[in-house]
């Protein structure tokens, strides 16, 4: 733990926690639509995952369990640094096991195992706009929004279309919200995108440079911007399985064996992997 | 020590801070006061950018990350972040700065005189090679005494050069404004900006940044050009509201300040415009002596009472896109995985490809 001579719970001055909380439950009120909000520095960089780690230092309490995870992975540096920085305000307990966290942070994945309505996942916003691909200018979005005035997007995306014959947005596929708001859903790959819609689990998204707080709530329409005559497509791992655990129908890794410099491929999210193999082994008591 | 990006994280981070701490460490430690007393332009410009004003702070942060500006903005403002904010200063009177130097570009002679004080401006810049040999104890501090207090007078104040152009007519009437000043660290900017905001955000902005819009501004990439009135550097008394009398206020310190005033004439289309051309101002106030922040500012502020399409007019370019915590957070970022949206990318490539 940090010194708690100089720092709060959770670092933030409980006025500031608050000051968040009340642009979240803004958020959470009108689904899909950006909220501006007094975003904080922390001792971790601007674009390093800020928005969320405020809203994570804002809800969590004493009793919470937290899961880290950047680009699907538990040990990846970043995801270690959040973690740490996070327990040494807290002291809350902190885990792999998705289905044991509480508070789930995540930048660029959603976890395979669907989240419950007693969990919240928070997602890291780079550059919340959607619109930003269209229009540079905030004053100018913001007014798009207001008027759901969208046929400049839907115009990109046609462009797109006659040039390429099909969408090249890879991933940060943008969404509509409740038929009312267009919405960035974070750079999570395009698979990831159904699982936003009609979840049962709270997904909070935070852009700390950027100074917005967003939130798609539980049973929340959201669907991926399409045309009727061209469905919108995932990534496709048709006929790839993970190496590790056997699963087929996740988001793999790609990664080049060593030794035999052959393509071969492993679960994005590492911890649904260990606890499928941990499974297979019989081994019951899955722990961190 | 090698690592995968997402693999054995936790134990690279380990080493990784243990040879920071190595790197630190140098054979000759320095103080954190000793860096307070010697570099007191780079503590300003770190408390200028970062927003508090704390000297040891600064200089704290300062010896933390190897003299780092970037890293050490980073450490104030991650401070800030933790401590309750309580008050809103009263508005300080600048007549009321108790000068170490004051300059106008504008006039030879000013009410109160021109006072130089210390400047590098007509120093010439030629390596002071027996600095090499300076050590602490060969400073001889008695005469070194002697020639500050020969130096230092009576405590100067004096009223401002505008205060003399607004007498005479000569400046364009800016009604005076009381609305509740915007608070750009705990409210998003929204576009147009109001002045408070836009003085708010230059006054924290990279030095570099608000330089280089200035410097393009200058150039003619933009209007301005413009006469520096008065450049003013001096201290003044902070005051909060008093909690149990609203009319009284405290005083809770004294911070020193570079203040600018930079006079443009007004844009004039017709010749009766021209008959009724008048001086339009733009400010800069910065924390410690940072003179070319100060005028960089006061240049950026005149910048967006323009109409143009250059950087330098558009206020959302120069507003959001000048803070030091902001502009090199999100560049180091790239440093961070980016193995599933590159995973994404490859899809469509290769799906391209086939196609
Ligand atoms: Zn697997």
């Amino acid at each position: 733990m940090i010194d708690t001579k100089h720092y709060n719970f959770a670092f933030l001055d409980e006025g500031s926690k608050r000051e968040i909380r009340r642009s979240i439950l803004k958020a959470v009120a009108i689904p899909g639509y950006q909220v501006p909000f007094g975003s904080r520095e922390l001792p971790i960089g601007r674009g390093w995952g800020t928005g969320g780690i405020q809203i994570t230092l804002s809800i969590i309490g004493k009793e919470d369990v937290l899961k880290v995870i950047d680009q699907g992975s538990d040990e990846s540096v970043n995801a270690v640094n959040i973690k740490k920085m996070v327990e040494e305000c807290t002291g809350v307990e902190i885990t792999t096991d998705s289905e044991k966290a509480t508070i789930i942070q995540s930048r660029h994945r959603i976890p395979e195992i669907p989240m419950r309505n007693d969990q919240i996942l928070v997602l890291q916003v780079p550059t919340p706009e959607p619109l930003r691909i269209v229009e540079p200018k905030e004053s100018v979005t913001k007014q798009m929004h207001a008027e759901a005035e969208y046929s400049g997007m839907w115009l990109s995306l046609f462009e797109d279309l006659t040039l390429y014959d099909k969408i090249s947005i890879s991933s940060e596929y943008p969404t509509m919200v409740e038929n009312r708001y267009i919405m960035n859903p974070s750079p999570i790959p395009r698979y990831d995108n159904r699982k936003l819609n009609d979840s049962e689990t709270l997904y909070l998204f935070g852009a700390g440079r950027e100074k917005k707080i967003y939130a798609i709530p539980p049973h929340t329409k959201v669907e991926s911007l399409f045309f009727d005559d061209v469905p919108f497509e995932t990534e496709n791992f048709e006929g790839k399985s993970c190496r590790l655990c056997g699963a087929t129908g996740v988001f793999l890794d790609e990664i080049v064996d060593e030794a035999t410099g052959e393509k071969v491929y492993e679960c994005n999210d590492t911890g649904f992997c260990k606890g499928r193999r941990d499974r297979q082994h019989g081994n019951t008591n899955f722990k961190n | 020590m090698a690592y995968v990006a997402v693999t054995g994280g936790k134990e690279a981070i380990e080493q990784s801070l243990k040879l920071l701490e190595l790197f630190r460490e140098s054979g000759e430690d320095i103080t954190v006061s000793c860096i307070k007393e010697n570099m007191r332009l780079l503590v300003d410009k770190i408390m200028s950018e970062a927003g508090f004003y704390s000297e040891e702070y600064a200089a704290l942060a300062l010896k933390q990350c190897e003299g780092s500006v970037e890293e050490a903005v980073f450490l104030l403002r991650a401070y800030r972040s933790t401590l309750p904010r309580n008050y809103y200063s009263s508005p300080v009177d600048t007549r009321e700065m108790r000068l170490i130097r004051r300059i106008s570009a504008a006039f030879k002679d000013i009410p109160g005189g021109q006072i130089l004080g210390p400047t590098y401006d007509y120093s010439h810049r030629l390596l002071n090679f027996s600095l090499l040999e300076e050590r602490p104890d060969s400073i001889n501090h008695e005469s070194e005494d002697e020639t500050l207090s020969d130096l230092s007078g009576d405590d100067i104040y004096c009223g401002r050069v505008t205060d003399l152009l607004r007498a005479e007519n000569l400046l364009k009437e800016v009604p005076e404004d009381n609305t509740e000043p915007f608070d750009v660290t705990s409210n998003l900017l929204t576009f147009p900006a109001p002045r408070s905001a836009r003085l708010q955000t230059f006054a924290r902005s990279d030095a570099g940044f608000l330089g280089g819009v200035a410097y393009s501004s200058m150039r003619g990439y933009g209007a301005v050009h413009p006469t520096v009135s008065e450049l003013r550097c001096g201290y003044v008394e902070v005051c909060v509201p008093y909690v149990l009398d609203e009319t009284e206020t405290l005083c809770i310190g004294e911070i020193l300040v570079t203040e600018v005033e930079a006079l443009v004439p007004s844009h004039t289309e017709t010749a009766d415009e021209f008959d009724k051309m008048t001086l339009a101002g733009g400010y800069g106030m910065i924390f410690g002596r940072n003179e070319n922040k100060a005028i960089a500012m006061s240049i950026a502020d005149a910048s967006l009472e323009t109409e143009g399409n250059t950087p330098s007019q558009d206020q959302e370019f120069v507003l959001t896109h000048g803070d030091s915590l902001e502009m090199s957070g999100f560049i180091s970022h790239l440093k961070l995985p980016h193995y599933v949206t590159f995973q994404s990318k490859l899809d469509r490539v290769r799906e391209k490809e086939e196609a």
